[in-house]
């Protein structure tokens, strides 16, 4: 019983300890493939189109409602204490330090990473990979490398837009509610230091874009060729991508302070 | 050895996928120049064969040569010089769905020469007039039908004029007349171009009509000669191959276990 659980416990410490090996593998393929020409900027346009732009709509939304949401909680809660005017640091500091990168990268997974998975790998199953080799076209150089690098290019920039809607959000529900426009401003101003919140909450979004880029694009490059294949490595990517990205938020927190 | 008259060659490879083998110590030749189809039952290992030696996948043992090189343990980017020289038509064809026809076509042009667009986009039409399909270059790939599919992925197979072009299953899930257009189709590619193109089918009726060689994956053997040769081969199973005798089955099912050594 004994020697079986820790036969058990071997194999899995093997597994996973290769699948490390793998992915650090494949990303520095990766990072090889990024400074390889062609550039492929063409390619990498068309990925940041694809992941960023037809991301807009669900960031927007989503920022406002956040925003909304942490308004009213926000004034709901410094009424008690007669401090209405700090809503707008309040809002601001949660969205920017914290709930901005967090849940832009939570929804960007969902959205675009999971298509990303689906699409590499489909095309694993299609053959058109195996294709794209018989042509002497390297696939992670053409297909998964700008991929993965317009996930990392986006994910601040659709942070930023998320952490812009919030704040409106916010600021909508507290004017609604009574709050001074003019004070939501000013404690947002006087709260928020370009070096500390604004750089290091982009730098958050840039390591979760790498996080998300990554495990999207491994996990539909090595998906089993079959329709069942591409299905798990799809559900892999959003929930490996979703629990790394909390835990390492907490790390990156702890570490750089952001 | 390498044979100077055998394009390509595999010399007693094993082939294993994890813990399932496919075949063992398999030893074949495919001559220069010719149409060479491999016949066998599902999951002889037909397709593989294709796959190993465009170097997409690597054997357990044994050897493959590609124009007298050994091509078995060449890294990925070793293999991007033996691919220029070898075209592969993929069962499903393969194209890039995100493409239009001609962006699939002008692909391996644009990545591998210093060709302006006037030039490729003459190259593309030339190959898609080689297989009738003039007006299709603005299509994406799932407006095409199965056929014209085919030979779009065939079209862009010889974009790059191969020595060698190796076709998975050119026929499979077509009906009689498109078999027949890309039956025309490889054997013009074979006598105007001079390529040597080894087809995997399951189409007994088309291989006797193309092949200038042919080889049976067969459960213990592979039997190879030409058309005459194996109409008139002694072992009752090619027969029953050849002429889908249901009263007399050929062993076509692979229980590699119980397979002897040598497969020649």
């Amino acid at each position: 019983m004994r020697i079986a659980l820790l036969a058990d416990v071997g194999v899995r410490s093997t597994t996973f300890a290769e699948e490390i090996g793998r992915i650090t593998v494949f990303a520095s393929r990766l990072c090889g493939a990024a400074v390889r020409r062609p550039l492929r900027m063409r390619r990498f346009v068309d990925e940041v189109f694809y992941l960023g732009v037809l991301s807009l709509v669900i960031i927007c939304v989503c920022g406002l409602a956040v925003g909304a949401v942490l308004g009213l909680q926000g004034y709901n809660t410094l009424e008690r204490f007669g401090a209405t005017d700090a809503l707008g640091t309040v809002v601001g500091l949660s969205l920017i330090r914290e709930l901005g990168p967090v849940l832009t990268a939570l929804l960007t997974t969902g959205r675009a990473g999971s298509a990303t998975t689906a699409e590499i790998g489909t095309m694993v199953a299609t053959e058109q990979l195996d294709g794209l080799r018989m042509m002497s076209i390297d696939p992670l150089h053409y297909v998964v490398m700008p991929k993965a690098l317009a996930m990392v290019f986006v994910m601040p920039l659709l942070s930023a837009l998320f952490i812009v809607c919030g704040i409106t959000g916010g600021y909508l529900v507290g004017v609604y509610w009574g709050v001074d426009p003019g004070s939501y401003i000013t404690s947002l101003e006087t709260a928020v230091t370009f070096w500390d919140e604004v750089v290091g909450s982009l730098l958050k979004s840039l390591c979760f874009g790498i996080l998300v880029g990554l495990i999207a694009t491994y996990r539909g490059y090595f998906s089993a060729p079959t329709s069942q294949g591409v299905s798990s490595a799809t559900t892999a990517t959003v929930v490996q991508a979703s629990v790394s990205i909390l835990i390492f938020d907490y790390f990156i927190t702890a570490l750089w302070g952001v | 050895m390498p044979d100077a008259d055998n394009h390509l060659q595999l010399d007693r490879v094993t082939m294993a996928f994890g813990d399932r083998p496919v075949f063992e110590n398999l030893s074949c030749s495919f001559p220069r120049g010719e149409i060479s189809v491999i016949l066998g039952g599902s999951g002889s290992g037909k397709s593989t064969i294709l796959r190993l030696i465009g170097g997409l996948i690597h054997p357990v043992s044994g050897r493959i040569l590609v124009e007298g090189e050994d091509i078995t343990h060449l890294h990925e980017r070793q293999m991007t010089a033996v691919r220029m020289k070898l075209g592969m038509l993929f069962q499903g064809g393969a194209l890039l769905d995100s493409l239009s026809v001609f962006d699939n076509l002008a692909l391996p042009l644009r990545e591998h020469t210093d060709a302006d667009e006037t030039a490729i986009a003459a190259a593309v039409r030339d190959r898609l007039d080689a297989v009738g399909l003039e007006d299709v270059g603005a299509l994406l790939p799932n407006q095409l039908s199965g056929g014209m599919r085919k030979r779009v992925a065939l079209a862009r197979a010889i974009m790059r004029d191969p020595v060698i072009l190796l076709c998975d299953e050119p026929f499979s899930g077509l009906d009689p007349i498109s078999t027949r257009q890309i039956e025309a189709l490889l054997v013009e590619i074979n006598q105007r171009r001079g390529i040597t193109i080894v087809v995997v089918s399951h189409h007994v009726d088309s291989t006797m009509r193309m092949a200038g060689r042919i080889m049976i994956l067969l459960p213990d053997a592979v039997i190879a000669g030409t058309r005459d040769e194996l109409r008139h081969h002694r072992d009752p199973r090619v027969s029953a191959f050849l002429t889908a005798d249901r009263d007399n089955p050929a062993d076509l099912l692979y229980p590699v276990e119980q397979r002897p050594g040598d497969l020649r």
